[in-house]
């Protein structure tokens, strides 16, 4: 149970099945596709860039736990971020995920997101952890 | 004594018999993707490798001979197992995969056209589905499904209606590896021949559950994997009635199919080895022997009894439980058990059972027209074999409820 309650905690439940960043953004400037074949997931991200910063970033899709709190979590993260802060934060989350060491300042640019920091422990799941990451990472760099 | 003898075997553990629950404590319920292994099996492949290693047909020395020798009679062995005539009906491949690719090229290419219909089950796994439309895109004959009703079963009718004139060739699995659904195999097979269709079984799922009699059941092509029947990975079959195998041309061209090769041109080898390109895997053949020797020395009837206890005795907890939803018949199952829990995903079911060192799948178990079917991207699957017992049915059903338990306000939305 202690293991079940480091992977599948209360903010992760929460943002699972939260609708808040689960939207069409309307105004979205660009927008990119990620999936999973392993386990269906799927997420489609949008965001709204203006003068270099993130205003507003959304998604829409479905699949497990993992994946769709860490898109969601992802999004409360980035947003209001500068496109060159964001890219920075998606590195750090990876490099967190692959169990290098964070400083205290990187540690508290992923803020929420460093719920994630156990699933390196259950590597079916890395896949799930990071799919919305990897694919914010290349809509920016799009 | 006779008595005494019953309920002693009716008592015995199975899972004594498989070396890898020594020492790990793990509740197994994954055997439809490969089952564990009997110490029987393990020891016949190292003694092969101790002794008689050689490439078989190859050398004129006797331990070339010898392993030969080991090969063929791993041929017929499976050749008795499915009550073949003829043990060159019977050929090796990689897997059941491998032999349905077989099927579909070195059959369905050559003897299907433009108008003709190859008629599926929604049931089949990718592996019988994919070749298959490989197949109907370069000959043109159209792929039709036979559906399943609302009890995960297809009916009569669907049979009756949808194999017709133009069906050249019929596929069915014999049971689901989803939803444990057994197809009536028999009215399949004889409603195919009563239009003129080849009749193709895929009896991955039910290889190791149930007998499948190749001549009473008038099946024209059957495929397997060993490995989903106690035997080692890497190796298959295909049966293939022998005067359909004799008239279709080879699928993989190479070293021992050959008869004579000349700078242009090439005569092939006689059946079987027409169908066996390159180096055969010996050792997965003597392994494959092996597991057909263990099912026999415990027999299908003790068999189906010990697993169809085990599958009731799942369904009727599993469906006591209102979050849980089953995807799987009522009557006419096997061995497999698809059910999602309300409102978790399935990958997420199977993280947190396998924090409970309980292995089940979870996805869409390679038949993505059936889940697309059924509406649902994936189940949580539970599959069952000889080693497994009620106390490990005991512990999912345990599990489940504490999943339940954390998540109820999820759950219950
Ligand atoms: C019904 C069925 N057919 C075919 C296969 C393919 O078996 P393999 O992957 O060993 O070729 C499987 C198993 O995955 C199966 O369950
Ligand atoms: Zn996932």
């Amino acid at each position: 149970m202690e293991e079940m309650d480091q992977i599948y905690n209360e903010m992760i439940m929460e943002h699972s099945m939260s609708n808040k960043n689960r939207k069409p953004l309307e105004k979205a400037t660009s927008c990119l596709l990620g999936h999973n074949p392993n386990c269906g997931d799927e997420i489609k991200l949008e965001i709204l860039v203006k003068d270099g910063k993130i205003v507003d970033a959304a998604f829409s899709g479905h699949g497990c736990a993992i994946s769709q709190s860490s898109t969601s979590i992802m999004i409360d993260t980035i947003k209001g971020k500068t496109v060159e802060e964001a890219k920075k934060i998606i590195e750090i989350y990876l490099k967190m995920i692959k169990r290098e060491k964070l400083s205290s300042k990187e540690k508290s640019m992923l803020g929420d997101a460093r719920a994630f920091e156990n699933i390196s422990n259950m590597p079916a799941r890395v896949k799930c952890a990071v799919l919305s990451w990897h694919t914010m990472q290349d809509l920016l760099n799009k | 004594m006779k008595k005494l003898m019953g309920s002693y075997k009716m008592e015995k553990n199975f899972k004594n018999d498989f070396p890898i629950f020594k020492g790990k404590d793990i509740v197994y319920l994954d055997s439809a993707a490969t089952s564990q292994k009997p110490a029987c099996v393990l020891d016949a492949m190292r003694d092969f490798y101790k002794k008689s290693n050689a490439n078989p047909y190859r050398g004129a020395y006797g331990l070339s001979v010898e392993a030969t020798t080991v090969y063929n009679n791993a041929r017929q062995s499976v050749a008795d197992f499915l009550n073949a005539k003829e043990s060159c009906e019977i050929i090796f491949t990689k897997n059941a995969t491998e032999s349905l690719n077989l099927i579909a090229y070195s059959y369905g290419l050559s003897y299907l056209k433009k108008g003709d219909e190859i008629v599926l089950t929604i049931l089949e796994h990718h592996s019988n589905i994919v070749p298959w439309q490989k197949i109907s895109k370069q000959t043109g004959a159209k792929l039709k499904y036979l559906y399943i009703n609302k009890n995960f079963e297809i009916d009569e009718k669907e049979i009756e209606e949808k194999i017709t004139k133009k069906t050249k060739v019929v596929c069915a699995v014999s049971v689901s590896n989803v939803t444990g659904t057994v197809n009536n195999i028999d009215k399949i097979i004889k409603k195919a021949h009563s239009v003129g269709a080849v009749a193709v079984v895929d009896i991955s799922q039910s290889v190791a559950h149930s007998k499948f009699d190749v001549q009473k059941t008038n099946a024209d092509f059957v495929a397997f994997s060993a490995h989903k029947m106690y035997g080692p990975l890497g190796i298959g079959v295909l049966y293939g009635k022998k005067e359909l195998l004799e008239k279709m041309s080879p699928f993989l061209m190479g070293g021992d199919m050959i008869e004579y090769v000349y700078e242009q041109e090439t005569t092939f080898a006689e059946l079987p080895n027409k169908f066996e390109a390159g180096t055969q895997n010996v050792g997965g053949a003597v392994g494959l022997e092996a597991a057909i020797k263990y099912l026999n020395s415990i027999g299908f009837k003790e068999i189906e009894k010990h697993e169809n206890e085990l599958l009731s005795y799942a369904y009727k907890s599993l469906k006591k439980l209102p979050y849980v939803t089953i995807y799987s018949p009522e009557k006419n199952r096997s061995s497999v058990i698809s059910f999602n829990i309300k409102n978790i995903h399935p990958h997420d079911v199977s993280t947190m059972l396998d924090m409970a060192n309980i292995c089940v799948r979870a996805g869409n178990h390679c038949a993505q027209p059936l889940t697309r079917f059924l509406g649902i991207d994936s189940t949580v699957r539970i599959s069952f074999a000889l080693y497994n017992d009620k106390s490990d049915v005991d512990k999912l059903i345990l599990q489940i409820k504490n999943i339940y338990e954390k998540f109820k306000k999820y759950i219950e939305g």
